[in-house]
């Protein structure tokens, strides 16, 4: 890509988005231009701006911002949330299970798949623990883009490196061509469906533990409080929730409550 | 500090990862090929190794294989970072090691991403 070329398309993001493209995240405008470009019938990246720079397209300059500003999402983000599932979260959970072995497990902002498929890695690791489980992964969103990619299981280079280990990428995904796919076996634990976390919950079904990271922070106060207590009442006495590391219960409802010793974890009041 | 070996033959990457890893808290050394790296090691083990494949002199897999025979050669925890993004290359390399698999071209998220996976940050 030509200085001008970059310069034209990173200027036009920024004005719209407030997103600064420095010059290490280039790559970034090839992975996810190029499907845009591929759309319009563009041969590359060039045909894609000259066809910006040429026509002041509204739709089409809207196309590109929200395709740069999609949340980036990584495999096992924190590390630590996954950590406390295997280790802290999830044996309780299962012995009370045991005699129906039945988890149902939500991912409230599934995005683009990785942390559905985080979950489905924790869980298909600890192997024979659960065998013979009935192991239910709900992964919701309110883009139906963005649930199509997650439910193909296919990842760039780079999306596959932000977060998922070596071993677990040679162990859980086939390599076609530049692309990353999940394994059968890994994706079929996962279910996605188009939901808003703003409608009515209670269709969805219970869950024992439900992700539900990074999302609220969009919200005012009294919606987080509404979801909160939908959430809530969707989960057993002994059910879990995981907020993102910055969240809190705290003032927004009194339905759940820290877990002590286990951060960003949440029990039911 | 943390002291972190980067070995490639292109000074520009060296650059590039040592101006990444100062930004992380790493004190960093440079080699331009396997062999200026293992001697490095040999003088003082460094707690982390990012390690490209292709150089001339000693490649990065001859290095790793090296370094781990020697005394205290298990210790530094060892980070490819190569264009060789294959099956078989990363299979060698684990077989070989490594501790984790870099695929160029990186940025910043994902060296600390890897770097947090392997318990250096």
């Amino acid at each position: 890509m030509s200085p001008e070329d970059f310069n034209f398309i990173s200027t036009l993001i920024k004005a719209r988005s407030g997103l600064a493209l420095t010059p290490d995240k280039a790559y970034l405008l090839e992975s996810r231009l190029m499907p845009v470009a591929r759309k319009h019938s563009h041969n590359g990246l060039e045909d894609l701006i000259a066809a910006l720079k040429a026509r002041k397209e509204e739709s089409l300059i809207i196309e590109v911002v929200e395709a740069m500003t999609t949340n980036e999402s990584f495999f096992f983000r924190d590390t630590k949330p996954f950590d406390l599932l295997r280790d802290e979260v999830l044996p309780p959970i299962l012995e009370k299970r045991a005699a129906k072995k039945h988890l149902k497990i939500w991912c409230a902002a599934a995005s683009s798949g990785q942390e559905p498929y985080s979950i489905a890695i924790v869980l298909k690791e600890l192997g024979a623990q659960l065998a013979g489980w009935n192991l239910d992964i709900v992964g919701t969103d309110i883009s139906h883009e963005i649930l199509t990619k997650a439910a193909n299981g296919q990842y760039s280079q780079f999306e596959v490196q932000r977060g998922m280990p070596i071993q677990l990428l040679l162990k859980y995904f086939d390599k076609k061509d530049e692309t990353w796919e999940i394994k059968p076996e890994i994706r079929s634990m996962v279910k996605y469906k188009y939901y808003n976390l703003l409608d009515k919950l209670s269709p969805l079904g219970g869950f024992d533990i439900v992700f539900c990271r990074n999302v609220l922070i969009y919200f005012d106060p009294k919606t987080k409080g509404e979801v909160l207590e939908q959430i809530a009442s969707l989960m057993p006495e002994d059910g879990r929730l995981f907020l993102g590391g910055a969240e809190t219960v705290l003032g927004v409802t009194d339905k759940f409550e820290p877990v002590k010793g286990q951060r960003g974890v949440y029990a039911r009041t | 500090m943390k002291t972190c070996l980067i070995v490639d033959d292109s000074k520009v990457i060296r650059m590039v990862a040592k101006k990444i890893l100062d930004e992380l808290g790493f004190a960093t050394e440079e080699a331009a090929d396997g062999q200026l790296a293992l001697d490095a090691c040999k003088a003082k083990m460094p707690e982390a190794v990012l390690l490209d494949w292709n150089m001339p002199v000693m490649n990065g897999i001859e290095f790793l294989r090296a370094l781990r025979e020697l005394p205290s050669g298990g210790d530094p925890i060892v980070i490819f970072c190569t264009t060789e993004n294959d099956l078989d290359h990363i299979q060698e390399a684990m077989t070989s090691g490594a501790n984790e698999y870099i695929m160029k071209p990186f940025d910043s998220d994902i060296i600390q991403a890897k770097f947090q996976q392997v318990g250096l940050i």
